[in-house]
């Protein structure tokens, strides 16, 4: 508790830069990371972390500093050239664009490592540290680099602000944009631009592996949960603004854990509950939905099967067993029952010892489904010259989902048929009335 | 022979990445690759906690075990979560890949595993890793059985299972329609695929894996029309690969398998340029050609 607060009192400088530092970055990489993500290109960021480790090693065997501008300068070379070359590749050639993408990333990658290596081993005093852009150093963020990062990060934020309307439009129709007359390839080219600043500060934070994460994942989290653009920007920057402190305040806690993958951490968790209990989306929302829909077709087939039997002996009001309803048509017994106590339950059937029978609402709601399912019947027919004999699966399908109006208009298109192409009266409410 | 056993384990590995990596891009799924090779790090931290050492059973089973997971969870992302395929592959993997980093910074004292080492291996000290049998006979380095065993099973995978992988991959319709099983082939394409990250692991690292895997096939795409010789072309690759990025790291003082990805790198390069039939030159060329000839 005592560490909570000290912490989030922000007294202590170093804690202020480190999780000022986590929160910025996080953030700027969010915004940018959902346009990447709406463009279905969210493994580019993973190429472009990858590609600016080159870029840094050279520039440091150039400059033979450890400036962060030069740095930043080289990332931002080797990072953007990447991009341009996966392009490339793809257009030119019969590679595909995945393969490009992963070509791309391990072969830089790779020349970074053979640069990184070679600095190290030549014995130069200044290279210590220069390693930490494989991991990140978000918990040794000074002073000079959080100036330097929240300006970039200012940038980008202003950057995306600016062109909101711009990135919105060549995220979600880029031949709409053409053709009213955008400048598609520049703000393409924007937009790379920024994704690579975004990549070159973030990868201060979580180094070069996990940097694809603060891209894609407060994206693919916040896209769960809303269909708006604007709606979905603010929440994957809270998304990312969270894990960044979260991250901070866990390798505060305990020093020995890195920071980096802890925000990636958290991120991920944030995305995997946002996938499972969205509203609407989520996968558990899904599944409720089918079940929902699962058992109002049971009961629906249900009760439809009583009012077949009742029409079949001409007494709708007869007691049924579960073994006169299975031998109309086979439901496995513990469904069967399940529906037939949620009937009871709902005021459909009555139970009497262990046989069921219709109530004047069931009677109601059984002949409307026996009479949608012939009416469909009668129009496929009639009107799609569908043979009688293949009908009756698409009724079954349909008698579920006609709702009233269509009811209505089905019976007036056909001017109420008497009976349907199997020869079987069709039901109506005043019919049977009389 | 310190040059003798790097090269010929480098050789290995990169023949053994190659050939699988043939049919990972032919199937469109670098990435899907590209993510196991990260994901299977908490697998190894595990399996290691668990067994105790580097090289056991337990260690390659939980890894191809963790692979296969990767997988299903990038499939259940995107089916029941409706999630876009490359979201699903960032999420996955950079979620398993850190909570590998976390679990090495947790069990620091326990797992004689480092950060940098996951990354890019350290294929030079191969030959100081001798195995002594307890008789005390010097039986060669630890690592290259490691390699050895690792090709002779995917060589074997690909021998015995050719003709499968070979119809989901160009015709999975076909495949189906004739009683093979797509789902089947998909995951033990997959499995062995973990499996050799997993070996590959200390020799070349997590992302250099990926490096060989990509881009010797690649470029034999580039260079061939006919499958079998895409093989032979990739396996030719990987042992250049292997010799030229020894020499070059020799001559740079760098890390051996950085500069094998490097070559890589620059084969793929050359045949994207020069290739007779793809390369872009050659088509470049033939277009003036055919333009001054009209």
């Amino acid at each position: 508790m005592e560490d909570l607060i000290t912490f989030f009192s922000f007294q202590n400088p170093n804690i202020r830069y480190v999780a000022g530092g986590s929160v910025l970055l996080a953030i700027s990489s969010a915004l940018v990371g959902c346009f990447t993500f709406l463009k279905k290109k969210a493994l580019v960021g993973d190429a472009v972390a990858h590609a600016v480790l080159p870029g840094i090693c050279l520039s440091f065997l150039i400059s033979g500093t450890k400036n962060p501008i030069y740095l930043i300068i080289g990332a931002f070379v080797t990072g953007w050239l990447s991009l341009v070359m996966i392009d490339f590749i793809t257009r030119k050639s019969k590679i595909k664009e995945d393969t490009a993408i992963g070509l791309i990333l391990s072969v830089f990658f790779g020349v970074g490592i053979l640069l990184l290596t070679m600095i190290q081993h030549s014995g130069n005093a200044a290279q210590s540290g220069l390693d930490s852009f494989l991991f990140g150093k978000a918990a040794a963020l000074v002073g000079q680099d959080l100036y330097i990062f929240s300006i970039i990060s200012v940038c980008l934020l202003l950057g995306v602000i600016l062109f909101y309307k711009e990135f919105a439009l060549i995220s979600f129709d880029e031949d709409f944009a053409k053709s009213i007359g955008f400048p598609v390839k520049r703000l393409e080219l924007a937009l790379t631009t920024l994704t690579v600043l975004a990549v070159v500060t973030g990868i201060q934070a979580v180094g070069v592996v996990l940097m694809a994460a603060m891209l894609i994942t407060p994206a693919a989290a916040a896209r769960f949960w809303t269909n708006k653009l604007s709606i979905m920007l603010v929440l994957a920057a809270v998304f990312g603004a969270f894990s960044g402190v979260s991250g901070a305040y866990i390798s505060y806690v305990a020093p020995s854990m890195p920071t980096g993958p802890w925000i990636v951490m958290i991120i991920s968790m944030i995305a995997i509950i946002s996938f499972f209990v969205a509203p609407e989306r989520g996968i558990l929302y899904k599944l409720i939905t089918q079940a929902k829909i699962k058992r109002r077709i049971l009961i629906e087939n249900i009760l439809k099967l009583f009012y077949q039997l009742g029409e079949l002996d001409k007494n709708f009001s007869a007691q049924r067993t579960i073994e006169q309803i299975q031998a109309k048509r086979p439901i496995k017994t513990a469904s069967l029952l399940s529906g037939l106590n949620i009937l009871s339950h709902q005021g459909f059937l009555k139970k009497q010892n262990n046989s069921w029978q219709l109530t004047d609402q069931g009677e109601k709601k059984g002949q409307r489904i026996v009479k949608l399912h012939r009416l469909w019947e009668v129009y496929l027919t009639k009107y799609l010259r569908i043979a009688p004999d293949h009908v009756h699966e698409d009724a079954d399908n349909i008698e579920h989902i006609l709702t009233p109006e269509l009811e209505s208009r089905l019976e007036a298109l056909l001017q109420y048929p008497t009976s349907d192409p199997h020869e079987s009266i069709i039901p109506y409410r005043n019919v049977i009335k009389s | 022979m310190d040059a003798f056993y790097i090269i010929l384990t480098g050789s290995l590995v990169a023949i053994t990445c190659g050939l699988l990596g043939c049919f990972l891009v032919l199937r469109k799924m670098a990435m899907v690759g590209d993510a196991i090779s990260h994901a299977v790090l908490p697998g190894i931290v595990i399996a290691f906690l668990i067994s105790g050492s580097r090289d056991s059973v337990v260690m390659l089973l939980g890894a191809g075990a963790i692979g296969i997971l990767t997988t299903v969870l990038i499939e259940f992302f995107q089916k029941k979560g409706s999630l876009q395929t490359d979201a699903s592959i960032g999420v996955t993997f950079t979620w398993l890949f850190a909570l590998g980093v976390i679990l090495i910074s947790v069990y620091a004292n326990e797992v004689d595993l480092d950060q940098d080492c996951v990354l890019h291996g350290e294929i030079a000290y191969i030959p100081l890793d001798l195995w002594i049998s307890d008789s005390g006979l010097i039986l060669g380095p630890r690592v290259l059985y490691v390699s050895g065993t690792i090709f002779v099973i995917i060589l074997a995978f690909i021998i015995l299972g050719y003709k499968e992988l070979y119809l989901t991959t160009f015709d999975p319709a076909f495949a189906t329609a004739i009683g093979v099983s797509t789902v089947v082939w998909h995951y033990l394409l997959m499995a062995a695929v973990s499996l050799t990250t997993v070996a590959s692991f200390e020799s070349v690292g997590a992302i250099l894996v990926v490096a060989l895997m990509i881009a010797p096939p690649a470029t034999a795409y580039l260079l061939t029309e006919s499958f079998p010789r895409m093989l032979f072309i990739t396996a030719i690759i990987g042992i250049l690969v292997s010799i030229l990025g020894y020499y070059l790291a020799a001559y740079l003082d760098g890390s051996i398998a950085g500069a094998m990805s490097t070559v890589a790198g620059v084969f793929f390069f050359l045949a994207f340029l020069f290739s007779p039939t793809e390369g872009i030159l050659i088509k470049n060329n033939l277009r003036e050609r055919i333009k001054t000839n009209a």
